[in-house]
C-alpha cells in the first residue's frame, strides 16, 4: 500500500524516469563537448555577418540548458538582444532569471558539462571579423577571452587565486594577449592599471597576496586584470552585490570613467535597480529565462510596459514619497523544470485576461527601441 | 509507461499545480537516497554487505557442523625415494621407489567440502562463515563503541570550549600520537596471558582495545564540526532563543554532525576489519580453534614455510578475498554515503 | 615564528609525556618476560637462584611488578631518557639507540622510494581522474584506489610471493641478501635490490590508491572555485588553468599530508617487513615484542611517538610556506 503511494507520488521521479533523464543527458552533454573540443577548426565554420555593423554583440535566439538529473533546465530559452558599441547595456532580472548564464554564454564559460549553449547565435564584431561564438571552438574562444571580452565577476572574495601575487595575476593576462611585452614591461604595465583603477599603493599592492586586500580592493584588481588588454566588452557580472554601499558607488564611478575613457561596451548584470538607472544605456528585463521587456533607459523606467516590469518598478524604495509598504510581486519565479507553454508570469500577473491562456506572447514592439512580452501591447487586439 | 510521464492523469491535476511546483522534486531524506543509489559503486558496495552477511549468517545454517569439527579425511599423498648406483658400464642409474601414503588433512575440494579442509581437518568453507561473523561483529561493535565515545568526548569539547576543549583535545592528541599497531599487538598479548579471562571472553577484550585506540578520530571530527556549527547563524539563533544546553545539543547539533559521523563510521568499519585481520594474522586475534579470516591466511605465511603458499591456495586465497570484499564494500558504501550526503561535490 | 616553533615544542613534549606513560605501562604489563625466558634453564640446573634472578631484573628496572613500582621504574627511565640515554636492549645487548640506528635506514630506504614512486604515480593520476569526471579513466582510478586501500598488507605479500617468487621464480621469497653466495660491493647492493622488489611493490601498492583519491578529491575542489572560472576568463589555456592555477592549490593538503607519512618513513612497516622477513626496524620491534624487550619496544615506541609529534609541526610549517594565507600565531 505504501509502496504504490510512494510511486505515485507526483511530486517525485520514478527510477525508470530519472534513468531515462541521465541517459539522455549523458546523449546531450557528450555530444555538446565533442563539438567545444575539436581542433583545427577553419575560422569560415565560425565566421558571420553582423545583423548591423555598429552592434558589437548580437544575441539571437539564445538557448542556453542545464542537464540536470530532475530534468533539463532552460536557464536561457530564446533570448535575442544585441551591444551597440561604446555603450552600456543593462541586464536585469531576479536571481535565477537566465541573466549571467546569458553573459557565461557569450564567454563559453557556463559550467560544463552541465549547461551548454543548445540553440541560437551570439555574433561578435571583432572588428574586420566578425564570429558566431556559439560555433567556435573553445580553443578559438581562448583567444578572445580576456582580450576582446572580460568578464568581472559577482565575489571579488574568491575570484582571486589565493596563492598567486596580485601582480602576477595581472601579468598574466598582459604577457598572455598582448605581444612584445617583456616580464619587466608587463610589471610596468601592470602597476600603471592598479594606478588606473584608483589604487593608493600600486607597488605594494602589485607584490600583496589576495587575501591582504579588503572586498573593494579586490573588486578594482578584477577590473584592472578586466581593463588590462583593453578588451572591446566588458561584462560585469553583478559587480557591485558583494560590496557594501559606499564602495558600491566607486566601483560603478570607476566603470563608467573606464568607459568613457576606453569607448568600450559594458555588458552589466545587476538585480539593483538604481544601477541601471545610472550606468545602462539600453535595459533588458529577463524572467525565467526569457526577455519580457527591452528598451532605453527611458523606455523602461519611464514607460514600462510588462505588469512584470512595473511590479519591479513599484518595489524600488523612491527618496521623498512616503509608503507604508514597499510593493512586492506576490508569488515565486517557476521552477524551470518542465515549463508550460503560456505566459510564464500568468501566474503572478494581477492584469492576466483570458487571452494570457494562450501560447507564450512574441516579443511586441512598441517604438523603434521598445519591445514587451505581453498580450497587453498587442496593438491588433485593440483593432479587433 | 514512461511515455506519459509529464502528462498529468486528470484535468484536475492540471488545474491544482501552479507553475512553480508542476516539477517533480524530492524530499531531502529521499535525495540522499537516490543520490546513493544512482552511484553504480555505491550499488556495488551493498550487494557485496548484502552477500557477506548472508554469506556469514544464514550460510551456517545450511551446514550441519561448525567451524571447529574435524574431519580425518584421508588423501593418498605419493612418497618419492630414489637412489643411485653406478652401473657395470659406468654410467649413473637411479631408481625411483614410489609408494603411497595416507594423509588425513589438507584435503581437496570436494563436494562435501568446497573449499576442502585445512591442516587441521576443519572445514575451510565453513569456517570462512563463521570467521567472517568474527569480523563483522567485532568490526560493528567497535564502531558504535568508538562513535560513542567520540560523540561524548568531541561533543563535551566543542559544545563548552575553554579548559574542556584543552584538557579534552590534549588527550585526544596523546592518543593520536600513540603508535598504533605496535600497541595493538602488545595490549593482545596482554591479554592472551591473563588467566582470569576465558579465550572465549577474548573477543569482547578485543573490542574495548580496538576502541580504545581508536576513539580519538572520532572526537576530534565531532568537535571540529561542533566548533563550526556553533559559529553558523542558526546556533546564534537558537541561543537567541534561550533553548537549553541538551536541547540545543540534542536537537540541532548532533543532527547536524550525524552525516559525517554516519560516512566515517562506514569506512571505519573497513578499517577496524583490517586491524582485526591483522591482529588475527599475528595469532592475537580470536584464539583456536575458533576461525577468523586473518588466521586462516597465516597459514601462507612464507616463514612458516612456503608449502601452503605455494601447493594450498585454497586455504588463504578464499579469506583474503573476502575481506577485501568486505573492507571494499563498507569503503564503496561510506563513499557513496558521503557524496550523497554533500552534493556539492556532485555538482 | 620562533615563539610559534617553540610553544609547538612544548606542547609536543607534553603530549610525549603522556604517551610515554601510556606505553610503559603497557610494555611492562606484557606477558613474556625476557630474563624469566633466559634464566629458566639455568633455575632449573639449579646454577641461578630466585633471588640471583630477582635481583637481575630490579637491576635492569624491570624488578617490580607493582603499580607503584612500575611508576618509580617509569620514573627512572625518565630520568635516563632526559639524560639521553634510552637503556641497553635486552636482546642486542646494545644501547636501543644504536640498534635502532642500525635497522632504520633499510626501512628508510624502502619506504622512502616507494614514496617516491606512490607520488609519481598518484599525482598525475589523480589529476586526470578529477579533469575527466564521471568519465571511464575516473572509474577506474577510483575502484583501483579502493582496492589498494582494502588490501591488508600480509594478503597482498602472499599473492605476489605465490605469483612472482614460487611460480614465476622472478624474485626471492625472503630476506635481503643471498646466503647462498658471498657478495660485496655493487653486486651486494643488486641483490639487494633485487631482494626489495616484492616489499616496496606491495608497499607501493597499498598507499598509491588512497593518495590518488586524496587528489582527485581536492583537485576537485578547487576545479570548481571562482578563481578557476577567472583564470578561464582571462583565456589561459586548460593546461596553463589546470597545472599552473589548479594545481598549486591543490598542493596545499598534498603538501601537508607528506608530514603524516614521517612515522612510517621512519619506522618502518611491521606487518610488511614481517612478511618478507626484511631486517627493518619494523620486523626487529615486533620481534622484540614478541621477546619481551622491554628497553628496545620502549624506545621504538617513543622514537614513533616523536616522529608523529614531529611530522604534525613539520605539516604546519610547510602549510604556511605553501599557503600564502596561513600566519603562524
Amino acid at each position: 500500500m505504501n509502496g504504490i503511494n510512494k510511486n505515485k507520488n507526483k511530486y517525485t521521479l520514478t527510477r525508470k524516469e530519472e534513468r531515462a533523464i541521465i541517459r539522455e543527458n549523458r546523449k546531450m552533454m557528450r555530444h555538446f563537448e565533442k563539438l567545444k573540443k575539436r581542433k583545427n577548426v577553419s575560422e569560415s565554420e565560425y565566421l558571420t555577418q553582423m545583423r548591423d555593423p555598429n552592434n558589437l554583440v548580437e544575441f539571437d535566439d539564445l538557448h542556453t540548458y542545464f542537464y540536470t538529473d530532475i530534468g533539463t533546465v532552460k536557464a536561457v530559452d530564446g533570448v535575442s538582444f544585441e551591444i551597440p558599441k561604446g555603450s552600456t547595456v543593462g541586464v536585469v532580472g531576479e536571481s535565477g532569471c537566465g541573466k549571467s548564464v546569458t553573459s557565461l554564454s557569450l564567454m563559453q564559460l557556463v559550467q560544463a558539462p552541465q549547461g551548454q549553449v543548445v540553440k541560437g547565435s551570439i555574433r561578435f564584431n571583432a572588428g574586420d571579423k566578425c564570429y558566431d561564438i556559439v560555433k567556435m571552438p573553445t580553443e578559438a574562444m581562448r583567444k578572445i577571452r580576456g582580450k576582446d571580452i572580460s568578464m568581472i565577476f559577482q565575489e571579488p572574495m574568491t575570484s582571486l587565486n589565493p596563492v598567486f601575487t596580485i601582480g602576477s595575476q595581472i601579468d598574466e593576462v598582459i604577457l598572455l594577449h598582448l605581444e612584445g611585452y617583456t616580464k619587466k614591461q608587463a610589471k610596468e604595465k601592470s602597476i600603471e592599471m592598479l594606478k588606473r583603477v584608483g589604487i593608493a599603493r600600486p607597488e605594494a599592492v602589485y607584490d600583496s597576496y589576495p587575501h591582504e586586500l579588503s572586498g573593494g580592493m579586490r573588486q578594482r584588481v578584477m577590473i584592472a586584470i578586466a581593463l588590462a588588454c583593453e578588451p572591446k566588452l566588458i561584462i560585469a557580472d553583478e559587480p557591485t552585490t558583494a560590496l557594501d554601499v559606499t564602495i558600491q558607488a566607486q566601483i560603478l564611478d570607476l566603470l563608467r570613467e573606464i568607459k568613457h575613457k576606453t569607448n568600450s561596451s559594458i555588458m552589466l548584470i545587476t538585480h539593483d535597480l538604481g544601477v541601471v538607472a545610472e550606468m545602462a544605456d539600453y535595459v533588458v528585463v529577463m524572467y525565467a529565462g526569457r526577455i519580457i521587456e527591452k528598451g532605453t533607459v527611458n523606455d523602461i523606467f519611464l514607460d514600462p510596459k510588462h505588469p512584470y516590469t512595473i511590479g519591479l518598478m513599484k518595489s524600488k524604495p523612491v527618496v521623498n514619497k512616503v509608503v507604508d509598504r514597499l510593493y512586492s510581486i506576490p508569488g515565486q519565479v517557476p521552477n524551470p523544470i518542465n515549463m508550460p507553454n503560456y505566459c510564464y508570469f500568468r501566474d503572478r500577473c494581477d492584469r492576466r485576461f483570458d487571452k494570457c491562456a494562450g501560447d507564450y506572447p512574441p516579443l511586441y514592439k512598441i517604438s523603434d527601441t521598445h519591445y514587451a512580452a505581453c498580450y497587453l501591447c498587442d496593438k491588433s487586439k485593440e483593432a479587433q | 509507461m514512461s511515455e506519459n510521464k509529464k502528462v498529468p492523469d486528470t484535468i484536475d491535476e492540471l488545474e491544482e499545480e501552479s507553475l512553480s511546483d508542476s516539477v517533480k522534486v524530492l524530499s531531502p531524506g529521499r535525495l540522499v537516497l537516490r543520490r546513493f543509489f544512482r552511484s553504480r559503486l555505491s550499488i556495488v558496495g551493498l550487494s557485496i554487505l548484502i552477500f557477506l552477511f548472508a554469506f556469514c549468517y544464514i550460510g551456517p545454517l545450511f551446514v550441519e557442523y561448525t567451524d571447529t569439527t574435524t574431519f580425518a579425511i584421508p588423501r593418498e599423498i605419493k612418497m618419492v625415494t630414489e637412489e643411485h648406483f653406478t652401473g657395470a658400464d659406468g654410467k649413473v642409474y637411479t631408481y625411483y621407489d614410489v609408494s603411497k601414503n595416507l594423509a588425513y588433512d589438507k584435503a581437496p575440494p570436494s563436494k562435501e567440502h568446497w573449499l576442502g579442509t585445512d591442516p587441521n581437518g576443519m572445514d575451510v568453507f565453513t569456517r570462512l562463515m563463521y570467521g567472517g561473523q568474527v569480523s563483522l561483529k567485532i568490526s560493528f561493535i567497535v564502531v558504535l563503541l568508538e562513535a560513542l565515545l567520540g560523540v561524548i568526548f568531541g561533543g563535551i569539547a566543542g559544545y563548552f570550549g575553554k579548559w574542556v576543549d584543552m584538557l579534552i583535545m590534549r588527550i585526544v592528541d596523546i592518543f593520536y600520537c600513540l603508535p598504533g599497531l605496535p600497541l595493538l599487538l602488545i595490549a593482545s598479548q596482554i591479554i592472551r596471558a591473563i588467566p582470569s579471562i576465558h579465550p572465549n571472553e577474548r573477543l569482547y577484550w578485543l573490542m574495548g582495545i580496538l576502541t580504545f585506540f581508536s576513539w580519538s578520530g572520532t572526537a576530534r571530527l565531532v568537535r571540529g564540526q561542533i566548533l563550526s556549527l556553533r559559529e553558523q547563524e542558526f546556533m546564534i539563533a537558537a541561543e537567541a532563543t534561550g533553548l537549553k544546553a541538551r536541547t540545543k545539543i540534542i536537537k540541532h547539533l548532533i543532527p547536524n554532525v550525524m552525516p559525517q559521523l554516519i560516512v566515517s563510521m562506514t569506512l571505519g568499519l573497513g578499517q577496524i576489519i583490517l586491524y582485526e585481520a591483522t591482529l588475527s594474522y599475528l595469532g592475537l586475534g580470536v584464539p583456536f580453534p575458533y576461525a577468523a579470516w586473518g588466521s586462516m591466511i597465516s597459514a601462507a605465511d612464507p616463514s612458516k614455510g612456503s608449502e601452503i603458499l605455494s601447493f594450498y591456495p585454497n586455504l588463504w586465497v578464499a579469506p583474503g578475498i573476502l575481506i577485501v570484499a568486505a573492507v571494499l564494500g563498507f569503503n564503496f558504501v561510506g563513499d557513496g554515503l558521503r557524496d550523497a550526503f554533500d552534493p556539492k561535490m556532485k555538482k | 615564528m620562533f615563539k610559534y616553533i617553540m610553544k609547538r615544542l612544548l606542547l609536543g613534549l607534553l603530549i610525549l609525556f603522556g604517551v610515554s606513560i601510556i606505553i610503559y605501562f603497557l610494555v611492562r604489563n606484557m606477558p613474556a618476560d625476557y630474563i624469566d625466558t633466559q634464566t629458566a634453564a639455568q633455575v632449573s640446573q639449579g646454577k641461578l637462584t630466585r633471588e640471583q634472578v630477582e635481583n637481575m631484573k630490579a637491576l635492569y628496572g624491570i624488578g617490580d611488578n607493582s603499580f607503584t613500582g612500575i611508576l618509580k621504574n617509569y620514573f627512572t627511565w625518565l630520568g635516563n631518557l632526559l639524560k639521553g640515554d634510552l637503556g641497553i636492549s635486552f636482546v642486542y645487548g646494545r644501547p636501543v639507540a644504536d640498534v635502532i640506528n642500525q635497522y632504520m635506514w633499510i626501512s628508510f630506504g624502502i619506504s622512502f622510494t616507494a614514496l617516491i614512486f606512490e607520488v609519481i604515480i598518484a599525482i598525475p593520476l589523480g589529476i586526470y581522474a578529477a579533469t575527466n569526471q564521471y568519465g571511464v579513466a575516473d572509474y577506474t582510478v577510483t575502484v583501483l584506489a579502493m582496492m589498494g586501500i582494502s588490501l591488508p598488507s600480509f594478503f597482498l605479500s602472499a599473492l605476489l610471493l605465490r605469483v612472482f617468487s614460487l611460480k614465476l621464480g622472478w624474485f626471492p621469497l625472503l630476506g635481503l641478501r643471498d646466503a647462498t653466495q658471498m657478495l660485496s660491493g655493487f653486486p651486494a647492493f643488486l641483490d639487494m635490490l633485487h631482494h626489495l622488489v616484492l616489499p616496496m611493490t606491495t608497499l607501493v601498492l597499498l598507499s598509491v590508491g588512497g593518495l590518488m583519491r586524496y587528489t582527485r578529491t581536492n583537485m576537485l575542489e578547487v576545479l570548481n572555485s571562482d578563481y578557476i572560472r577567472t583564470a578561464r576568463a582571462k583565456g589561459l589555456s586548460e593546461k596553463t588553468v589546470i597545472y599552473k592555477h589548479a594545481f598549486r592549490n591543490t598542493l596545499i593538503p598534498l603538501v601537508t599530508l607528506l608530514g603524516g607519512t614521517i612515522p612510517s618513513l621512519f619506522g618502518g612497516a611491521m606487518i610488511t617487513e614481517s612478511v618478507y622477513a626484511l631486517e627493518g626496524i619494523g620486523y626487529t620491534a615486533y620481534k622484540a615484542v614478541l621477546q619481551a624487550d622491554v628497553p628496545f619496544v620502549m624506545g621504538y615506541n617513543m622514537f614513533i611517538a616523536v616522529l608523529t609529534v614531529l611530522g604534525i609541526l613539520i605539516s604546519d610549517l610547510l602549510y604556511m610556506v605553501v599557503d600564502p594565507r596561513v600566519k603562524l600565531r
